[in-house]
């Protein structure tokens, strides 16, 4: 009587560690695999969240896909892997994701400590606070004795007591493992401010309440928060490859490439559209990928503003402003080094 | 031992009360003392108000059908259209949409193999039983991952919902049942080593929450696997169930053994069986058909345990109703999702507990005949 | 049960020993040192796989950081606590905050458990299918999913702070918790010396006149002089301590209540869902212990002339009480266990607080070994307390 169930049990845990033990260097594992391995939250709306469909949508999610182009040649050759807070860097350092895109914040203990590399900002984010109309509060302040409500796993959490304890107010803390019970509890008057990233901030001002206006945000940002892909630091290629992807995604924009202008500029006599063309060959190359690396990224996943409006931006029910996300020519940071 | 026959007291000279009818239905069983009448008034005034409030949210109010959110804001009553929009996904999760067939096949075929193992006269069948579940899972495996007779390959990884839930709760139990047949069999062992390490292990998992041996598997079992070497984590999950499950399986399996009179044990003894053969031709085929309704109330628990894999990314069923209100257009609509998915649970669970009530009936009314 | 006759072809000369591979000793010893081998050599090798890993990738590991500073503030706890404590008293609070919960949750789930088992088999049929769909709508409900709903319920249903319902005798009810007034005296332990004495009084009293009742059969009045001693004591204790009125009443200032304790929404929440959803199970239990009663017990009793409340409580209870027990000691550990769900709707009970500190430190394998610990020995106390009862209660063979 054991002996079948043994036997399915072996079949099933073959079939399951198969093509799971990696080859040495992250990009060749990805090749040899014809798939990317990305780890994203899968829980927050705007940077990746699955649609009625099933579908991933959000910027981390595009970030994945256009690694994907990058490499493989094909966006949609990602399996997204859903990773909790705490989950995220273990996945990351034994393997199991290639890719980790999960608007995590950049900071020198995790890129130092953990063996792992930052490649690059996708987001800036900071921490600030939003608080109901009525209370009459117009700066954190005020905050003196306030019940706040913070989700757990986050550095969201340790900002909000390290801010607290510098400016010597008290505050009692309610602390959620999952987002919508978080901001259920705020809405309902359990907290009297809830603090989260101000992108997220906007958003739950925007589709969570009935009446916006009931709400504001203070005008204070109590933290930097940029958000950016990581990967390994064993494999200096990979490290490499999502760096520039990224990258061309803003030298498009500022060149004025879009996913649907792209094939007008076939054949372009400027240099640096050549390059991002793959006219031009040694660009790929360099990093052990295709020389129209570029070219495929901004044609399926489109350039950065593309991408940045798709999900976040000012047509979505998130409404996100570009604010500090604007190219450098328009006031903001995002700022793409030449690709030569 | 309720019947109350006439007291000498009452008023002979009024007719009796009636005992039959609804009158006297409602006499015995609703007011038969004050209490009892107290008790009654008190739960019709907990029925009378809630239940119109809520018949009035689910159904009266209620929109219904395939609308865009806009139509339910400010709407008193329930929005059903969020399941409209909504219920493959809380179904199947992130699998893709061309391809949900698969997963509603492979469900399907899930559902006939349990349900079928769970009428009587098709045990006659026996080892077949056996046989047609691995042609069963084999199939199941199939349309689930693909890759083969022109289906598109899908990777686990993209499993969710539903089916999900549905095998990990079955692999999670079918597989931890050899395991807990070993560690029960080795707790009653009479060599002292095998003894303390069964009894160490179930104690130590039965001691401690399926939230940390979870935990365990998310976080803390990558780092125990040589550099290089990375597990999938449905797999993690499901070794991490199986592990925490065999520990209560032995204990049932245990009292099953003990359950078996002494003279069994020593008949097969005095036949000159070898340990084995003893155990498995004598003493575990009586002893786990004792077993099967207390596996049975295992195996619902299990089923209502796996909705914390929510907790290391996995797309279970809570976790896909959770994701599809997180999406910006429907977030005001938890309680319809909550409500939704809370059905779905009841329906298997209530089922089960039926079934596993019936079993027990049957058997008990097999020993006596 | 060792086999003594191996060998069934015994030669009529020599007693033919067995082969020494065939003597069920050396083969017990053989098999013994083969699995322990097995399982010391499968931890050894996950030991050190896990060592490599950590240098490798400069993971601290150890638990030197128990006395760091924590660095973040924690909603609410039984002891003072601040971020600039250690991780240790953090993780003190949060074993705290789990015995809290689950010795709420194990005591009333029992009181809810017994009333609602008895119910189910009440002569009332209005009662007993009420309390069928309460056992079957709450035990085939996953315990997570239920958690979800009543923190929602009771976040949505309650007014906020400044609406709060209240004052009653200074107890405040929001969806931040039940605010309720301290005393504040230090005058205040004589009253309460006062009540623990009337309780130890009560309970001398109860054994002695269950003692001369068992002995004599007479029934020497208890309620009175109890509760003349509940009333009494106290009041000399306030007495004595020279009549303190000062209590420290939450009000409401600034953003929310200052003074008194608090109960907040979370815990009640979560001791509500425990509770609740235990009780099903317990329900179930104590009405099959009843039902394991023989009819002939319940019918002897009628025939003395009890009434059903009598019946159950000095007939049917006691000897039900032996079937209860067992399987109640496990629904127990179930609660306990089950609290660690806490961290879903904002408890900072143990889980969440080792959570916390993993994610911080990085330490995952020490987290994680804390929390195990902290569970085995709740469960384990647990377990060791039932067990003396159930011996206490178990069928004395005469």
């Amino acid at each position: 009587m054991m002996q079948p169930i043994k036997t399915i049990a072996l079949s099933f845990a073959a079939v399951l560690l198969a093509g799971q033990a990696f080859a040495g260097a992250t990009l060749d594992g990805i090749k040899a695999n014809d798939s990317l391995r990305c780890g994203v939250s899968g829980s927050l709306a705007g940077f990746s969240l699955p649609d009625s469909q099933g579908v991933m949508q959000g910027l981390d999610a595009d970030v994945c896909r256009a690694v994907a182009a990058a490499i493989l040649g094909d966006s949609e050759k990602v399996e997204f892997v859903p990773l909790s807070a705490q989950q995220r860097f273990t996945a990351l350092q034994s393997g199991e994701v290639d890719l980790l895109s999960r608007n995590t914040t950049w900071t020198l203990t995790r890129d130092t400590s953990l063996g792992l590399d930052f490649t690059g900002v996708t987001f800036y984010d900071g921490q600030g606070f939003m608080v109901p109309t009525s209370l009459g509060v117009s700066s954190v302040s005020e905050l003196d004795g306030a019940a706040v409500c913070v989700q757990t796993g986050t550095t969201t959490e340790k900002n909000l007591t390290d801010f607290f304890r510098a400016t010597g107010m008290s505050f009692q803390p309610v602390v959620f493992e999952g987002f919508e019970e978080s901001v259920t509890a705020f809405i309902n008057g359990r907290c009297d401010a809830y603090t989260t990233d101000a992108s997220g901030l906007a958003s739950i001002r925007v589709s969570n309440v009935s009446n916006p206006d009931d709400y504001v945000i203070l005008p204070e940002i109590i933290s930097k928060e940029p958000l950016g892909p990581v990967v390994r630091n064993d494999d200096g290629e990979m490290f490499d490859v999502v760096r520039w992807t990224v990258f061309a995604m803003l030298n498009a924009e500022e060149a004025g490439i879009t996913s649907e202008n792209i094939d007008s500029f076939k054949g372009s006599e400027d240099p640096n559209i050549a390059r991002i063309m793959g006219d031009e060959p040694g660009m790929g190359t360099a990093m052990g990928i295709d020389d129209t690396w570029a070219y495929n990224v901004i044609s399926q996943v489109g350039n950065y503003g593309e991408v940045f409006e798709r999900n976040v931006g000012a047509s979505t029910p998130l409404g996100f402003q570009r604010g500090i996300n604007a190219l450098w020519t328009q006031g903001g940071l995002m700022y793409g080094p030449p690709i030569r | 031992m309720t019947e109350r026959t006439v007291q000498p007291h009452e008023d002979w000279s009024r007719p009796p009360a009636a005992t039959t009818g609804a009158i006297g239905w409602m006499r015995k069983n609703l007011f038969s003392t004050w209490l009892n009448s107290a008790m009654t008034l008190g739960a019709l005034y907990v029925l009378l108000t809630t239940i119109p409030g809520l018949i009035q949210w689910a159904f009266i109010d209620a929109i219904w059908g395939d609308n865009p959110p806009e139509v339910c804001k400010n709407v008193p009553g329930a929005c059903w259209s969020f399941i409209y929009e909504k219920y493959r996904f809380i179904l199947f999760g992130v699998y893709p949409w061309e391809e949900h067939w698969r997963p509603l096949l492979a469900m399907i075929i899930f559902l006939t193999l349990i349900f079928g193992s769970c009428i009587k006269p098709l045990w006659a069948l026996g080892k077949w039983i056996i046989a047609i579940w691995v042609v069963g899972l084999t199939m199941v495996g199939i349309l689930m991952w693909g890759g083969i007779l022109g289906m598109e390959y899908v990777d686990q990884s993209q499993w969710g919902g539903l089916p999900l839930t549905l095998f990990l709760a079955t692999f999670g139990a079918v597989l931890s049942f050899p395991l807990a047949i070993l560690l029960a069999l080795g707790r009653r062992s009479n060599m002292p080593a095998i003894k303390a390490i069964c009894v160490a292990y179930i104690e130590l998992i039965r001691g401690v929450p399926l939230i940390s041996i979870l935990f365990m598997a998310s976080v803390m079992f990558p780092l125990f696997l040589p550099t290089g070497v990375s597990i999938d984590k449905l797999l993690r999950a499901v070794v991490g169930l199986i592990l925490f499950s065999a520990a209560y399986g032995a204990e049932i399996v245990r009292g099953g053994l003990q359950a078996i009179p002494r003279g069994q044990y020593e008949a097969a003894d005095a036949m000159g069986l070898t340990y084995w053969q003893k155990m498995g031709k004598v003493i575990l085929p009586q002893a786990l058909r004792i077993t099967i309704p207390p596996m049975v109330n295992g195996f619902i628990g299990g089923f209502k345990d796996t909705s914390l894999v929510l907790i290391i990314g996995l797309f279970d069923l809570l976790y896909t109703t959770r994701l599809a209100f997180q999406d910006v257009n429907w977030r005001p609509y938890f309680v319809e999702g909550y409500v939704f998915c809370a059905l779905i649970y009841f329906c298997f669970c209530f089922f089960m507990s039926r079934y596993s009530q019936w079993l027990e009936r049957d058997l008990v009314k097999g020993q006596n005949y | 049960m060792t086999i003594q006759h191996q060998s069934s072809d015994v030669q009529a000369a020599a007693p033919a020993r067995a082969a020494f591979y065939n003597d069920p000793t050396v083969r017990a010893i053989f098999w013994q040192v083969v699995v322990c081998g097995a399982v010391l050599a499968l931890i050894g090798y996950l030991v050190s796989n896990a060592l490599d890993n950590l240098a490798r990738q400069n993971i601290a590991s150890g638990f030197a950081f128990l006395d760091l500073p924590a660095g973040f503030a924690i909603g609410e706890g039984m002891i003072d606590y601040d971020p600039s404590n250690t991780y240790l008293r953090a993780i003190v609070l949060g074993v705290l905050n789990t015995i809290k919960v689950a010795v709420a949750g194990i005591i009333f789930a029992t009181i809810i458990g017994v009333i609602v088992g008895v119910a189910r088999l009440s002569p009332n049929w209005l009662v007993a299918r009420f309390a069928t769909v309460y056992i079957e709508a709450l035990r085939n409900v996953p315990l997570l999913l239920q958690l979800f709903f009543w923190y929602a319920l009771l976040v949505e249903a309650l007014p906020i702070a400044r609406e709060a319902y209240g004052p009653i005798m200074g107890f405040y009810l929001s969806n931040r918790g039940l605010n309720v007034p301290l005393p504040d005296d230090i005058g205040f332990v004589f009253p309460l010396v006062g009540l623990l004495l009337a309780i130890a009084g009560s309970v001398w009293l109860y054994r002695r006149n269950k003692r001369i009742h068992d002995a004599t059969g007479e029934t020497p009045n208890t309620i009175v002089p109890v509760l003349i001693m509940l009333v009494v004591f106290p009041f000399l204790g306030w007495v004595a301590g020279g009549f303190p009125t000062a209590f420290d009443t939450p009000e409401l200032k600034g953003f929310s209540f200052n003074g008194g304790g608090v109960v907040s929404a979370e815990f009640m929440a979560l001791w509500l869902g425990l509770t609740l959803y235990t009780a099903s199970f317990i329900a179930e239990i104590v009405r099959s212990g009843i039902q394991a009663v023989t009819k002939g017990q319940w019918e002897a009793a009628g025939a003395l002339g009890l009434r059903r409340g009598q019946i159950l409580r000095f007939v049917v209870l006691p000897q039900a009480l032996r079937v209860i027990i067992p399987p109640t000691t496990s629904q127990y550990l179930n609660l306990t266990k089950n609290s660690s769900l806490a961290v879903a709707i904002g408890y900072p009970d143990i889980v969440s607080i080792a959570g916390t500190t993993l994610n911080q430190t990085g330490q995952a394998i020490e987290g994680i070994a804390i929390i195990m610990a902290v569970y085995l020995t709740l469960s384990l106390s647990i377990s060791a307390f039932m067990n003396w009862y159930n011996k206490k209660i178990a069928l004395v063979d005469r």
